[in-house]
């Protein structure tokens, strides 16, 4: 057995109170019922914990089973972690695929390995049907850090996950890609796109917070449902040309400005609904383009007041 | 704090990061993906935004490598390039900025004049590559060659720095004669 593992069972063990080491020790189911007989729970917790070791060790326990042992012992005391609550939303309405556990654990892997090779992931069912998974990270060089895992618990019949934060800053970059955290006070938080197997943590971006309210503006004016087709749209400029640099010949002169502007397009409102989506113009457009449907024109001639 | 600067961080080890830039999110992500997919013996982030400054309650590391994305098919995009330059310290311009247009093969969908972004690469004394990233060839190659100068911009190629790369490739950047 390796000398990390068993400095972790060590630590883990010193952290569990007596009175509930024979039921953590039994749910770990990885102790035989003959080792877990001959434990003598008056000697002391160090002694006790030399002689857990020894068991363990002839057992050859990996990091696997030390892991699943922490994870345990944070099922049992949940309350001592602070818990962030995220709510995912899914984009389109369509019904909930029936949940396929071990998909989900697969792509869970794939797409966090993808990132970092050198993280230790676990998982456990806990009550309720929710999915405990304990992640413990590290770096392209370094070791993972069993020390410091972050955990997170899913209930896969409901958008809802809880993660604990660990304090290493480092992480929060990569996890946040899966769910954004903001600095907010109430904890309930909506994001959309729980785990797509092609999402790559690599990939950061940076203005999820202006994609978003682009996103929500554009609802807002277009609605979900589809656009009325259109095909073109017409616009008859008559204006005086409005300069602010002074005085110049185009200010000066008397008759309005006559320009025509024409908007084509297989799908018109469409196209304009995808717009600012795509980053082609700014949220929220003109309102003399979205006032189409509301108006029920699309032919404007625009003249000075 | 919402001025970036170069070299202004502890780097980690064997970390490159890029940052792509451009209205189009679309484009860079099939940017992202590309470059990803490349053999590299450096751990590469890419970091994508639409405009700069960048949001400040965030940490990132340190950015090894600036890459303003301009279409030329529209205004919008040169004009959000232009104000996002505001935000760059000038040390970046020695070697870790670089400008790319696409759409130059479609001429009749330019708004943005060849002259106005030969000026704008001149300006800031940085190579201008012109390609189509809606080509799988071409924005392969792009990739490839964004991996290949982030890398030295990071200074995992021993021998090449930023700033002999910049020097290297004094034929992309336009000069006063060619404008």
């Amino acid at each position: 057995m390796d000398e990390t593992v068993a400095e972790f069972i060590k630590r883990i063990i010193l952290k569990i109170p007596m009175t509930e080491m024979m039921t953590i020790l039994k749910t770990w189911d990885f102790l035989s019922e003959h080792q877990l007989q001959t434990i003598n729970f008056r000697q002391r917790k160090e002694a006790l914990m030399h002689n857990l070791v020894l068991f363990c060790e002839e057992k050859c326990a990996s990091l696997n089973d030390a892991a699943s042992l922490d994870i345990i012992y944070t099922q049992v005391f949940r309350h001592q972690k602070l818990w962030d609550v995220f709510k995912m939303s899914k984009k389109t309405g369509r019904d909930p695929d029936p949940f396929d556990e071990d998909h989900f654990k697969r792509s869970f892997m794939k797409v966090l390995r993808r990132a970092l090779q050198n993280v230790t992931v676990s998982f456990r069912d806990g009550e309720e049907n929710a999915m405990w998974i304990r992640i413990a990270w590290g770096t392209h060089n370094t070791k993972p850090n069993q020390y410091k895992a972050t955990y997170m618990v899913y209930y896969p019949q409901t958008p809802y996950v809880f993660i604990s934060f660990s304090r290493l800053k480092r992480n929060l970059p990569l996890l946040s890609q899966v769910f954004e955290t903001h600095n907010s006070t109430s904890p309930l938080q909506e994001r959309s796109l729980w785990l797509n197997t092609n999402m790559d943590l690599r990939i950061i971006h940076e203005n999820q917070l202006e994609k978003e309210r682009v996103l929500k503006v554009t609802q807002e004016t277009f609605g979900d449902y589809p656009q009325p087709r259109l095909e073109f749209a017409q616009y008859q400029l008559e204006t005086k040309f409005k300069s602010n640099f002074g005085t110049s010949i185009l200010a000066d002169r008397e008759e309005p400005l006559r320009c025509l502007i024409k908007f084509s397009s297989p799908h018109l409102m469409e196209a304009l609904k995808s717009l600012a989506p795509a980053g082609i113009a700014d949220a929220p457009l003109s309102p003399l383009l979205t006032c189409i449907p509301n108006k029920g024109m699309n032919y404007f001639k625009i003249r000075d007041k | 704090m919402s001025v970036l600067r170069p070299l202004d961080k502890l780097p980690q080890l064997n970390t490159a990061t890029i940052l792509l830039v451009s209205t189009e999110e679309a484009i860079l992500q099939q940017l992202a993906d590309k470059m990803l997919r490349e053999d590299c013996s450096s751990q590469l982030l890419v970091h994508l935004a639409t405009s700069l400054p960048l949001p400040s309650n965030v940490t990132r590391p340190q950015i090894d490598l600036i890459v303003f994305v301009v279409s030329l098919h529209s205004k919008h995009s040169l004009q959000n390039v232009q104000e996002s330059l505001c935000h760059v310290d000038a040390r970046f311009f020695l070697g870790r900025v670089c400008f790319l247009a696409t759409g130059a093969g479609q001429e009749s969908h330019c708004s943005v004049h060849h002259h106005t972004i030969l000026k704008l690469a001149c300006t800031y004394q940085s190579p201008l590559l012109f390609t189509d990233l809606k080509t799988e060839g071409f924005l392969v190659a792009m990739a490839q060659r964004l991996v290949r100068m982030l890398q030295i911009c990071a200074g995992h190629t021993p021998g090449v720095s930023a700033l002999s790369l910049l020097s290297l490739q004094s034929s992309e950047i336009p000069s006063l004669e060619d404008l």
